[in-house]
């Protein structure tokens, strides 16, 4: 078929020639979504009618990080007017398996907490209710007991022989290892001339879209069929995963994807589980239920990009030359590995050893779980992992051997005539010429000028910084890349995984318009366009004419498990199926037309709308007639073709092959190119870093928009700068998650985003028949490093932590504070909002027996104990109260249990508490020593409080504060009280009690 | 995240409103911008039995210049007091702060006596009010008082306001500043929360007022003479920092911010000589 | 004084895009939600419900405000305009959303409705604004598809074709 014309500009489209097609495909031709979205009349997910009586959900998540669930008690919610259902995890248990997860391990998951909950936020309870508005109200009701286990959160820590087990069955935190040798590295390394290495932490993130998930579900039960709706983005794979978690064949799990979505960025994969609770809510409620998750339960419980420790080390010539690498990767996923985990730390397998031209390489590949929100991909995908570790690596390099990393760079870099190249673990590198695309990015005198602004600032006195990195961007991953975890043995019993399915379908209808459909899931990308724009130029029609439908419909489309929008397939991918299904139905109609026309096949053009000979444009037809022959004059249409105008291409690639018995694995179909250079200074009162000047520079095969490949690569920007200097989740050592709303998390806004420059060079991929690679992830890979090597440079460091947060820099480079005059107490360590610990001591003016009968009587302690509703005793020693209590505005009811254990009588005593409730869960240990003293009774006492949930996590700056004082006020009550009993303290304690009472927004 | 279920009262006169404040007390909350407290609905931080919303009284809504002072309505909004003419002429500090606070979208609803009465420890119209020497004006069913910024000032997210008072407006000295004013707040992003904010002016009578937010739990102000050395100054701007201490956070440590005061305070400091 | 209690729908009124509408709502419904769900204009969108995001951005009254942090009660007898009210031609956007479409300034399209209400306020405001103006507004929004610069590029377009207009006009 005739190939399109290759030259990339960014022009409208080119003069006709003699009647041709003016080029469509590779312009920058406007989004055909826009004035939809620009008048607000997007479809997302929430947006789309549902039917009468569809009900809402609520989740009820864990504010504690690991712990058993003792018991649920529900009875008081589902009492509530409005309510339909409120399930659990037994519920949950009965009627659905656990996820299906690569790794053969028990790592069981449900869709609710079973037995456990292992991370802050983990889905506990569900409730179902008339809006919700009200199934919030009946959360509030639901009771939670916890029995807490001990918590591991340190990627390290959790390798720990007496680490606590994140599950039992699996007998230790490490879920998988596997070792992997291309080449002979243990030889190089021993005769190296040097050795260069280091440890780099990836740390935790996001790309948090802007759109939560969304799920409706509903379930026929005279057809015993889940009929769900969500924006989920793919793989599909994960379909047959929901379908055997809800015990249905495929095909009774009818999955639907909305027109539109918010933005995805991997993330949206992991609505799945949720998918699969809302359809069991529906099932039990008997009427469709929908469920729109909000930001906070995002930012706990979504996804998360997986944060990896990597010691790399290279073995190095004195020139630089790199002969062979080690890379440990220790990549932790949280509580929990779902499908298709451990994705991230296998996607870049084949290519782990990025742009060089490396040979020898040794992988120790390790998975490990901790008491955090569960680990998935997001976008870059286990590429800004490894390229952290690798361009610091390189970086490291010219600093130790005292070479320019520019040159270091370049003596490794694959030649330009090595392509198609196979890397030593297997990737097959398409197409590439790294050495043109950095010397046109440094030329123009742009690196010299650089130079220059560094040597300027240095000279006054200011840190400035440069730093590169050099990315290989995969796209369209091979679907067998996951396989390569199994040993070959174990690959060769379960047989071969490999390839990646695209399809689409061009129809043209009886009236000659034109439809497309195809196995993209829309996340704002311009798939619709881009599509329109291919059919078109084949057509010889404009893109405003071509209707494109990617809302998916499994019961109803073509569609395999590699559908969906991941690992960037679009371009090399599913716009390769439309590619040739027009093509298929552009030979159709060439066919019918050159009938009507009278001249052979081949001579038929297509342009402006009408079909014509090449020779004698005058002999024409309209587009819409030739088509629409194919609908009502079936006699015209050649015997060879089918009536009717329809065309589903599957376009499956041959480079995917399965992993070999060496383990080595082509994980991608197309490479692109990225190299970044970063200058950076630090600004001297903030300690802030600036970017100064960034280039980027891409190859990503042909274009076939230019400004959606703009878009993408501004967007994929922000975001690695996000990774690199914003986002970040933090849980503290008790898992408490303190990223809690948008305040703690933070994306960049337009005041962040310095300027970019954006350069390209286009090496088409020989891979695909459009030559176009996908570029989406490009920056999330290269701009932490890039960034990362400049704040190296600029502070002349080894270790950059990210997010490299100001604070972080002022530690780096503020050096010893001036001493703390006298009396001045340490500060706390930053888990002042989560773990509260204090002492003090005060006299009480009464002997030691009568304090000590307070202490221990539910009526003193119902009065001294702030906001306490209610206290009784449950037994000897063990009481159980209702409080309420807060701090200004903020005030919550919380259910405690407190228990005095280890009684010396009138002398000493150990208090351990537990409260909960919706605004979250604190343990407290305390001890009191009462000693007597003539004017009374010096009461001492000491205690430790770690607070978690809601509070802890919104509102860590208020909360140490408040149980502070809390504490406080609960002692100097019970001396208040104790004293009472004097009649000289009953005034005093009334005025106390009222103003304490009034800072604490205590009820009375 | 939605809020819990609450009765809902729109005043349309303030005496109406104190008539119910007096009824209620503090079963009612008050709601004017609801920049701050509307997040802590829903969030359900706040579940208040009752909201009184203050927002359409244009007796609130009034900014006046009487007895050498502004009166500021507690329900004039943040963009309408940034808007104000008189605005850099008599509060000049306040015409500097004031474009930290949020963001456009944010100071369009937001109120001024809202901010203040939120007294979250970190933010800048309770600096201003600490710095300027401010003072809050709270009416009862049957009267009103004054309090300065420390005595109103309680705590954090803590006021004296009681239970039958609602807060009618906050009151500036006009023209404090015009002899040198200084502002700068440190934040990861432009308009959030800030790390810390600091202010420096220079009073009537030419003694020097340091102001910091972020750093304890409500805004602490130092003064000191008005020809104090650099030198003098720098020590006791450390010995400030120290007294201050300041917290670590998800954002920033207590050391950090006591850098930042340290850096930051001399340059405010020049900043304003330079004007002189 | 209006009253209504916690266990009441009350029936809310204003006027949306120019046009009358009525629905019913417990007090404590967000505004958002009410026209959301209630009267089905979902080209407000919710992101954050706290405040920060920007996605639910509004005028009430002609002025930007987050419609999760205001009750729909508290619009009663206001003037509401969202973003399907920008443009009342079928053929035709408005000077800001052509801008939009050209510089490429959405993707998803999520936080886009939010931002285009910030700005017809803003540009009605300030008619001759810098581009730290134009910088200052946005950055009361979150996008994580764009990148910004191409809706730094439609705004500082619309503003000068609107500069321009305006100068027309006066001449």
């Amino acid at each position: 078929m005739p190939r399109d014309d290759n030259s990339p500009d960014g022009s409208e489209g080119s003069d006709r020639d003699g009647g041709a097609q003016a080029r469509v495909l590779g312009t920058s031709h406007l989004r055909l979504e826009d004035e939809a979205l620009l008048r607000g009349q997007g479809r997302y997910a929430d947006d789309v009618g549902t039917s009468p009586g569809t009900l809402h959900a609520c989740i009820i998540r864990s504010s504690v990080a690991h712990a058993r669930i003792r018991h649920i008690e529900t009875s008081h919610a589902l009492a509530q007017p409005g309510v339909a259902c409120v399930l659990t995890g037994e519920d949950v248990r009965q009627m659905s398996d656990p996820f299906l997860v690569a790794v053969k391990q028990r790592v069981d998951q449900w869709s609710l907490a079973v037995d456990r909950v292992r991370y802050v936020g983990e889905p506990v309870v569900l409730v179902v209710a008339q809006s919700r508005y009200a199934a919030e109200d009946a959360a509030e009701l639901v009771e939670i007991e916890y029995d807490t286990l001990p918590v591991v959160v340190d990627v390290l820590e959790a390798l720990e022989p007496d680490a606590p087990l994140l599950h039992e069955d699996v007998g230790s935190n490490e879920a998988h290892r596997r070792q992997f040798s291309y080449g002979e590295p243990d030889a190089q390394f021993e005769k190296a001339a040097h050795r260069v290495g280091l440890t780099v932490e990836y740390p935790r993130s996001s790309f948090a879209p802007m759109e939560c998930f969304v799920v409706v579900a509903q379930y026929n039960s005279a057809s015993a069929e889940y009929d769900i709706l969500t924006n989920f983005q793919g793989p599909f794979s994960v379909q047959p995963v929901m379908a055997r978690a809800l015990r249905v064949p495929g095909s009774r799990l009818r999955l639907r994807t909305p027109a539109d979505s918010g933005g995805s960025f991997g993330v949206k994969l992991s609505v799945f589980p949720y998918a699969v609770l809302m359809g069991l809510a529906a099932r039990v409620c008997g009427r469709p239920v929908k469920w729109v998750e909000d930001r906070l339960e995002h930012l706990q419980s979504a996804s998360s990009g997986p944060n990896r420790v990597s010691r790399i080390e290279a073995a190095v010539e004195a020139d630089g030359k790199i002969q062979a690498l080690r890379m440990e990767n220790i990549e932790d996923y949280g509580a929990y590995l779902r499908a298709p985990m451990p994705g991230p730390l296998y996607r870049m397998q084949g290519a782990m050893t990025g742009a060089y031209d490396i040979k020898h390489l040794a992988l120790d590949q390790r998975v490990v779980l901790t008491n955090k929100m569960p680990a998935a991909l997001v976008r870059g995908f286990g590429g800004p992992q490894l390229y952290l570790a690798l361009e610091r690596l390189v970086q490291r390099i010219a600093v130790e051997l005292e070479l320019d990393p520019l040159e270091v760079i370049r003596r490794n870099l694959i030649q330009a005539d090595a392509f198609p190249y196979r890397a030593a673990a297997g990737a097959l590198y398409d197409s590439g010429d790294y050495q043109k695309a950095i010397d046109i990015a440094v030329g123009d005198g742009r690196l010299e000028a650089l130079y220059e602004r560094r040597d300027a600032a240095r000279a006054a006195g200011r840190h400035y910084g440069i730093g590169f990195a050099t990315v290989v961007e995969p796209s369209m991953s091979n679907m067998g890349y996951l396989s390569t975890l199994l040993s070959p043995e174990q690959r060769e019993r379960s047989g071969p995984k490999n390839g990646a399915i695209s399809m689409a379908t061009v129809a043209v209808d009886a009236l000659g318009s034109v439809s497309v459909t195809s196995d993209v899931t829309v996340q704002g990308q311009g798939h619709q366009t881009t599509i329109a724009q291919i059919v078109a130029q084949s057509l010889g029609l404009q893109p405003e004419q071509i209707s494109v439908n990617l809302e998916i419909d499994t019961q109803k489309d073509r569609w395999s498990i590699a559908a969906g929008s991941y690992s960037c397939r679009f371009a090399p991918g599913a716009a390769v199926a439309v590619h040739i299904a027009a093509g298929r139905i552009r030979d159709r109609v060439a066919r019918i037309a050159a009938k009507s026309l009278n001249v052979m096949p081949e001579e038929i053009e297509f342009g402006d709308g009408k079909v014509f000979a090449r020779n004698n444009p005058d002999n024409a037809m309209q587009f819409a007639r030739a088509a629409g022959t194919a609908h009502w004059s079936p006699i015209l249409v050649p015997e060879e073709d089918e009536p009717g105008l329809q065309e589903t291409a599957t376009w499956e690639p041959e480079q995917l092959e399965p992993p070999n018995s060496k383990d080595q694995i082509n994980t991608s179909l197309a490479y692109g190119f990225v190299f970044d250079i970063c200058g950076v200074e630090i600004d001297p009162v903030t300690m802030a870093v600036r970017i100064d000047h960034y280039t980027t520079m891409h190859d990503a095969g042909r274009l076939l928009n230019p400004m959606l490949a703009e878009g993408q690569i501004r967007g994929a920007f922000v975001q690695g700068l996000s990774s690199a200097m914003y986002e970040e989740f933090v849980y503290d050592e008790n898992g408490s998650f303190a990223s809690g709303t948008l305040a703690e998390y933070l994306m960049p806004t337009v005041s962040e985003v310095p300027e970019i420059e954006i350069l390209h060079i286009e090496t088409p991929s020989p891979f695909t028949p459009l030559g176009a690679k996908g570029l989406a992830e490009g920056n999330c890979m290269s701009t932490p490093a890039a960034v990362a090597n400049a704040v190296a440079d600029a502070l002349g460091v080894k270790d950059v932590p990210l997010p490299i947060t100001p604070d972080r820099v002022n530690q780096l480079v503020a050096g010893e504070e001036p001493a703390a005059p006298e009396g001045v107490a340490e500060d706390g360590d930053g888990d002042e909002g989560r773990v509260l610990r204090g002492d003090g001591a005060f006299v009480v003016p009464a002997p030691p027996e009568e304090v000590w009968r307070s202490l221990l009587d539910p009526e003193t302690l119902k009065v001294v104990i702030p906001g306490c509703r209610t206290v009784k005793e449950v037994a000897p020693g063990k009481m159980f109260a209702r409080v309420s209590m807060g701090v200004g505005p903020v005030r919550g009811e919380f259910r405690a249990d407190v228990t005095l254990a280890n009684l010396v009588e009138h002398r000493s005593a150990d208090l351990e508490g537990a409260l909960d409730g919706p605004l979250g869960a604190a343990t407290g240990q305390g001890h009191v020593t009462l000693e007597p003293r003539a004017d009374g009774t010096l009461v001492s006492y000491r205690y430790e409080v770690k607070v978690m949930g809601k509070v802890a996590a919104v509102g860590g700056r208020m909360l140490d504060r408040a149980a502070a004082m809390i504490i406080r006020q609960f002692f100097e009550r019970l001396a208040s009280q104790v004293g009472d009993s004097g009649g000289a303290g009953g005034a005093i304690w009334h005025r106390l009690r009222a103003r304490l009472g009034k800072l604490l927004g205590a009820r009375r | 995240m939605k809020p819990a279920a609450f009765d809902y009262y729109r005043a349309e006169t303030l005496r109406e409103a104190l008539e119910l404040r007096a009824e209620k007390r503090d079963a009612l909350r008050i709601i004017a911008g609801g920049q701050s407290l509307g997040a802590m609905l829903n969030l359900r931080l706040v579940s208040p039995e009752g909201l009184l919303d203050i927002s359409r009284l244009d007796e609130l809504k009034q900014i006046e210049v009487r007895d050498g002072r502004v009166e500021v309505g507690a329900a004039v909004t943040q963009s309408q007091l940034l808007d104000w003419a008189g605005l850099r002429e008599k509060l000049p500090f306040v015409a500097q702060a004031l474009p930290w606070v949020g963001h456009f979208q944010t100071r369009n609803r937001g109120t001024v006596g809202g901010s203040i009465c939120h007294g979250d420890p970190s933010s800048e119209l309770p600096l201003a009010l600490a710095l300027l020497g401010g003072e809050v004006v709270l009416r009862t069913r049957r009267g009103s008082r004054r309090l300065s910024a420390g005595d109103f000032q309680l705590g954090m997210l803590t006021n004296a306001c009681e239970d039958d008072e609602i807060v009618v407006a906050v009151s500036f000295p006009a023209g404090v500043g015009a002899r040198g004013s200084a502002f700068r707040e440190v934040a990861r992003r432009h308009g959030d929360f800030a790390i810390v904010a600091i202010g420096l002016v220079v009073m009537d009578k030419g003694q020097i007022r340091l102001g910091v937010s972020g750093m304890a739990d409500t805004p602490q102000v130092l003064e000191l003479p008005g020809d104090i050395e650099d030198a003098a100054f720098v020590e006791q701007v450390e010995a400030f920092a120290w007294r201050l201490k300041g917290h670590t956070d998800i954002h920033a440590s207590a050391r950090y911010r006591r850098d930042l005061l340290r850096r930051i305070a001399p340059q405010l400091l020049s900043e304003v000589r330079q004007c002189a | 004084m209006r009253v209504a209690s916690k266990t009441e729908l009350v029936q809310v009124g204003f006027t949306l895009n120019g046009k009358p509408v009525t629905g019913h709502a417990e007090p404590r419904m967000l505004l958002s939600d009410f026209l959301r769900q209630v009267i089905g204009a979902t080209g407000t969108h919710v992101g954050c419900e706290h405040g920060v995001c920007g996605c639910c951005t509004l005028r009430i009254d002609g002025v930007a405000q987050r419609s999760c942090l205001v009750l729909a009660v508290q619009a009663e007898g206001l003037d509401v305009q969202t973003v399907e009210g920008i443009s009342d031609r079928e053929d035709a956007m408005s000077v800001l959303q052509e801008a939009f479409r050209k510089h490429h300034a959405l993707q998803c399209g999520f936080c886009t409705p939010g931002i285009l209400m910030s700005f017809v306020d803003f540009m009605e405001r300030v008619p001759d604004p810098t581009e730290e103006q134009l910088r200052d507004t946005l950055s009361g929004h979150i996008c994580r598809c764009t990148g910004y610069a191409g809706i730094m590029a439609a705004v500082i377009e619309a503003a000068e074709t609107l500069r321009a207009a305006r100068g027309s006009t006066d001449a």
